[in-house]
């Protein structure tokens, strides 16, 4: 039993000091994101041209996890130069003293110009995206047109998608129990108003199925495993744009949100992290995303740049926009954490 | 020379000090083949773990970024709100961690005790610079009424200092209330012993499992001719051999509700609509089971075949039936196999976390699942840290039940 215990120590070390033993050094910059469609865009847009101009660049994942950001500052080791944060996120760790902040008239950019650019001291924003659900036209020949549907499992019944976080979740099972659109953070900041909202959304843990990866919500859509799903809208229109699923987005109350680039605090490579913002906050480089995922870009500057043939696809063309929520940045800076832990709470029991 | 031998003296030194001294440095060279192994467990695992877990007692966020509340507090008995000393400290203190853009963490580590109270220090700690005079009290209630609450003092006073044990009181669904009573938190907050037992639950089942399973096959494979058992035993060691990643990928897709196994039973009738197979208790032990099987299995086999096929002949001969021979003499002497396989199943099981993560729901999440996403999303070490203690020693002390019970030196790897 001993020998069985030490070999299993010795393994479980191995594997800590493994990774430790490879992390990157030099010039190269690291850049996180998303994964998936979403960061194949980015590739295409930013890195690959990053890379042409004689740079160094390579890619790693997340999935939002602030504590590996907050593990690398504290223990001064920053291997992420560059991260994509939604905004729940870059003000959580802005506010924790976690990132760098921004000297806009060095990175040589017109913050007016960036929507959302007065929001953060510590980010960049690089593109307005929606959190929408979608669904399988084949499965249902008369599709879903309203949050509430999402919540209606007599009318629609099934499984559903859902991303496995408290953010637009709460505030679409506050519609869906008949809050006005614009009443829904007032009443979140109440207790009554999240208990409310997780009554609600009670009635769906049953049919749930949580994801937490961008990329999982069309393949469980594409599986069969869901009818619907709750999805970031560009997910879904690569999925039927490039492998022809017959997905359809429902725009209805869709959580608008920005994503933004942040560079962790004392890293090696700020100023190169810096060059790589500047970068792809160029009108250019951020409308050639566009062909690439239907993001809309945040600098104003890209949008005459936009090839009109996508317009009708991003979350501010003026056809989806009938009926949004704008997912409140302050609430949730100041909420996520502590609604996440009930949130994984709910969940765990 | 005869005369030099007998005394055992040779130049100069007694037999028995040469001795000890060949001794000496034959355990020299023994220390030092096992230091590079020795050294390495210390630095990269044993100390790393020492400091992860001391994070769920030791938190000095507080302490540091109120130092004079706390210090102001010392004296307060807790019954009515503090004294004014303790509002004007904290009044200086918030002030202090605003201008060093710190607030954000102290609202972070008290919303740990009292739920939604994050945004409302924060907001307190932006306006508390325009007290310029006392009385503080007043004023700072008018603020927010946060101060005005005996709780949020006990809090402070109670995280204020750098040991203590509101982590631990949380991962049991406890805390102290105003009163520095023991009482169970709100509903809301309280999952952890429902987890703990879950977990508890799940690698028992897993481990009875497997030993239903595996015990039969290592009877066969140990009482089979050589040629047929090195075939199954390499059957058994494939999937043995294969990561741990591989195979529970493997059972995501045959679980799906459009995947293999639920094609088949619609095909053939047996189910009118797809079973919930994936994202459920059935998926998590049913893959737990499969991965966990060799290892329950191969101590079993080892022992097995250790044991004389005598042993069963004579008890025959001696009028034993089939099944008193087998219960009275083959069993207990598999025993320690099962005791080593069983042992070593259930401790691993209690570790689970890809497996429950990728093929189980939010309700079969085991505590090392929960540990994640404390890290993780919450961003809460103290409490993972917590959740990691209380596995840590009850997995030992199910080690030590163990031991006294069957005895650890009965336990054969074969």
């Amino acid at each position: 039993m001993k020998r069985a215990l030490m070999i299993a120590a010795a393994a479980a070390a191995a594997a800590i000091a493994v990774p430790a033993a490879v992390t990157m050094a030099g010039d190269t910059l690291t850049v996180v994101s998303w994964g998936g469609a979403y960061q194949k865009s980015q590739q295409e847009a930013f890195f690959k041209p990053y890379i042409a101009a004689g740079n160094q660049l390579t890619e790693e994942e997340w999935t939002g996890d602030i504590a590996k950001i907050r593990a690398m500052v504290e223990s001064n080791s920053v291997t992420w130069d560059v991260i994509d944060f939604d905004t729940g996120l870059i003000m959580a760790a802005c506010a924790e003293g976690l990132l760098e902040k921004f000297d806009w008239s060095k990175l040589g950019l017109d913050r007016s110009k960036f929507i959302g650019g007065d929001l953060v001291e510590c980010g960049v924003p690089n593109i307005v995206y929606a959190t929408v659900y979608a669904y399988d036209t084949t499965k249902l020949a008369t599709g879903p047109t309203t949050v509430n549907d999402f919540f209606d499992l007599a009318k629609f019944p099934g499984k559903r998608g859902i991303y496995k976080s408290p953010v637009v979740n709460l505030e679409w099972a506050l519609i869906a129990d008949g809050v006005p659109t614009a009443d829904v953070y007032k009443l979140l900041r109440t207790p009554e108003g999240v208990d409310r909202a997780f009554a609600k959304l009670e009635g769906l843990k049953k049919d749930a199925v949580w994801w937490e990866a961008g990329a999982q919500a069309p393949q469980l859509l594409a599986d069969g495993q869901v009818v619907m799903t709750q999805a970031w809208n560009g997910r879904i229109q690569n999925a039927v744009k490039n492998d022809k699923k017959p997905f359809k987005i429902v725009w209805d109350n869709q959580g608008f949100d920005w994503d933004w680039w942040g560079v962790p605090k004392g890293g090696p490579r700020v100023e190169a992290a810096m060059k790589f913002i500047a970068f792809a906050s160029q009108p250019a480089a951020m409308a050639e995303q566009t062909k690439h995922i239907a993001y809309g870009p945040a600098n104003m500057d890209a949008v005459p740049n936009i090839d009109p043939s996508v317009l009708g696809d991003l979350p501010t063309a003026p056809g989806n926009m009938g009926n949004v929520l704008y997912v409140d940045p302050t609430f949730w800076a100041e909420n996520r954490e502590s609604l996440t832990e009930r949130f994984n709470a709910w969940l765990a029991k | 020379m005869a005369a030099v031998a007998d005394s055992g003296v040779i130049d100069g030194m007694s037999l028995k000090r040469r001795l000890a001294i060949a001794d000496r440095r034959g355990k020299l060279r023994a220390l030092m083949l096992v230091a590079p192994l020795f050294l390495f467990i210390i630095v990269s695992f044993a100390l790393p773990i020492f400091y992860f877990l001391t994070r769920s007692v030791y938190d000095p966020t507080v302490a540091e970024a109120l130092p004079r509340t706390v210090e102001a507090l010392k004296a307060w008995d807790g019954k009515d709100l503090p004294p004014e000393a303790a509002y004007a400290a904290v009044v200086a203190d918030l002030t202090d961690i605003q201008a060093a853009g710190s607030a954000a963490k102290i609202g972070k580590r008290l919303n740990y005790e009292i739920d939604a109270i994050r945004s409302r220090v924060v907001a307190s700690a932006k306006k508390t610079g325009a007290i310029v005079a006392g009385p503080y009290k007043d004023q700072l209630i008018a603020i927010d009424k946060i101060w005005g609450n005996r709780i949020t003092w006990a809090k402070i006073k109670e995280t204020g200092a750098p040991l203590n044990s509101t982590y631990f009181l949380g991962v049991f669904d406890l805390e102290r209330s105003a009163d520095g009573e023991i009482v169970g938190v709100n509903e809301n907050r309280a999952v952890y012993k429902t987890i703990f037992v879950r977990t508890f639950y799940i690698s028992l089942l897993v481990t009875l499992l497997t030993l239903a399973l595996g015990y039969p096959v290592a009877y066969v494979i140990a009482n089979s001719p050589e040629r047929i058992a090195n075939l199954l035993i390499i059957l058994v060691l494939v999937p043995f051999w294969t990561s741990l990643l591989v195979r529970t990928t493997a059972w995501y897709v045959l679980l799906l509700d459009n995947g293999p196994i639920n094609d088949t039973l619609i095909a053939s009738g047996i189910a009118s609509e797809p079973w919930r197979l994936i994202f459920s208790r059935f998926g998590t032990v049913v893959a737990m089971t499969h991965i966990q099987l060799p290892f329950t299995l191969l101590p079993i086999y080892a022992v097995m075949k250790g044991i004389s096929p005598a042993y069963m002949r004579a008890a025959r001969s001696l009028g034993g039936g089939p099944i008193y021979s087998f219960m009275r003499v083959y069993f207990p002497l598999t025993l320690p196999g099962i005791g080593a396989g069983c042992l070593l199943t259930l401790i691993l099981s209690l570790g689970y976390y890809i497996t429950p993560a990728l093929v189980g729901g939010p309700a079969d999440q085991m505590v090392s699942g929960v540990i994640a996403s404390a890290m993780n999303s919450e961003s809460n070490w103290g409490k993972a840290s917590a959740l990691a203690t209380v596995l840590l020693v009850a997995t030992m002390i199910l080690y030590f039940v163990y031991n006294k019970l069957i005895g650890i030196d009965k336990v054969k790897f074969g």
